[in-house]
């Protein structure tokens, strides 16, 4: 049975580059806002989820406060709530094995590793996740050093980048037509609130799309 | 402890309680599918947001700048299905590019 989590490691391999050199963009991005490389270092090791990361920087960036930062990378993650009661029945061996395994959940891992009608096979998940950590965290490490030695981050067009990157990363989630719609009037209302809010909270109140999950 | 520090560590909490809510504590247990439903929203409309606020957000205005060149390469790239760090050098360069000229 441990060759499944070999298969998890040779299905998540072509996704390692791609793990190194997100893990750096994160890396120069919290040097460039404030963030030393030992704090971005422990976050990637800790929430190992980029998404909620890049979305924590942006709003202390735009001069957000803390609890604005913190509120929507949490919201964001809140979907890892979701996908971890949801296969939890996966998940076996002692508390501290399913607490440490349980860490490996990343949108990735999650996606390579299912078996069918929701259900992942716990083996290919863990064997995809610890293939995927360290380039993760190492990637962070290079780009937090490699950030305190580039000049401007502007000048390099990092800004732009940004949100080319938070599409990106919307379009993986673009799975139906919900999400699709949920997407439209979560764009919407942060524009909408952009001239009138403080930074960060027209991202935090576009969660308040998801009320509209509620009805079915 | 500085801002940044807080940050790191509070997400970082949280997000580790949220990955072994259901293999540590609920075993077994699953969300009421009212709740998924809802939740399964929020990562788009949080990411739309991001992708709205990033691009043409300013200090309280709205600003339209070189920042939409590089969306606009990557919203090429994304869909020429290119590799997420392609997409990620194409919206600098055509970012750095229009605000050069």
């Amino acid at each position: 049975m441990t060759s499944s989590y070999r298969e998890g490691a040779k299905r998540i391999a072509a996704l390692t580059p791609a793990a190194l050199s997100f893990g750096a963009a994160f890396g120069v991005l919290a040097a460039a806002n404030g963030m030393d490389a030992t704090a971005a270092t422990v976050m990637s090791a800790t929430t190992f989820a980029g998404a909620a990361q890049f979305a924590a920087i942006s709003v202390l960036h735009d001069g957000g406060t803390v609890a604005a930062a913190v509120a929507a990378a949490v919201l964001l993650n809140a979907r890892y709530l979701a996908i971890s009661l949801a296969i939890a029945p996966a998940f076996d061996g002692s508390r501290l094995r399913r607490f440490f395994e349980s860490q490996l959940i990343v949108d990735e891992s999650w996606a390579v590793s299912q078996a069918g009608r929701g259900r992942v096979d716990k083996r290919v998940l863990v064997g995809a996740g610890l293939v995927l950590y360290p380039f993760w965290v190492a990637g962070t490490v290079i780009g937090a050093v490699a950030g305190n030695v580039l000049a401007d981050p502007e000048a390099l067009g990092f800004d732009g980048a940004l949100p080319a990157l938070f599409l990106a990363l919307l379009v993986a989630q673009l799975v139906d037509r919900r999400t699709k719609i949920a997407a439209v009037m979560g764009g919407a209302i942060a524009l909408v609130l952009i001239p009138f809010t403080p930074a960060g909270f027209p991202v935090i109140a576009a969660s308040v799309v998801c009320l509209w999950g509620l009805k079915r | 402890m500085s801002d940044a520090w807080i940050v790191a560590v509070l997400v970082g909490a949280f997000t580790i309680a949220f990955k072994a809510a259901g293999p540590v504590l609920l075993g077994g247990r699953t969300l009421p599918a009212r709740l998924t439903g809802t939740v399964e929203l929020l990562a788009p409309a949080l990411l739309a947001a991001l992708v709205v606020t990033q691009a043409v957000g300013g200090n309280r205005e709205i600003v339209l700048d070189a920042r939409l060149a590089g969306v606009a390469a990557g919203a090429v790239a994304i869909w020429l299905k290119a590799p997420l760090i392609v997409v990620i050098v194409a919206a600098a360069l055509a970012t750095a590019l229009v605000r050069l000229v």
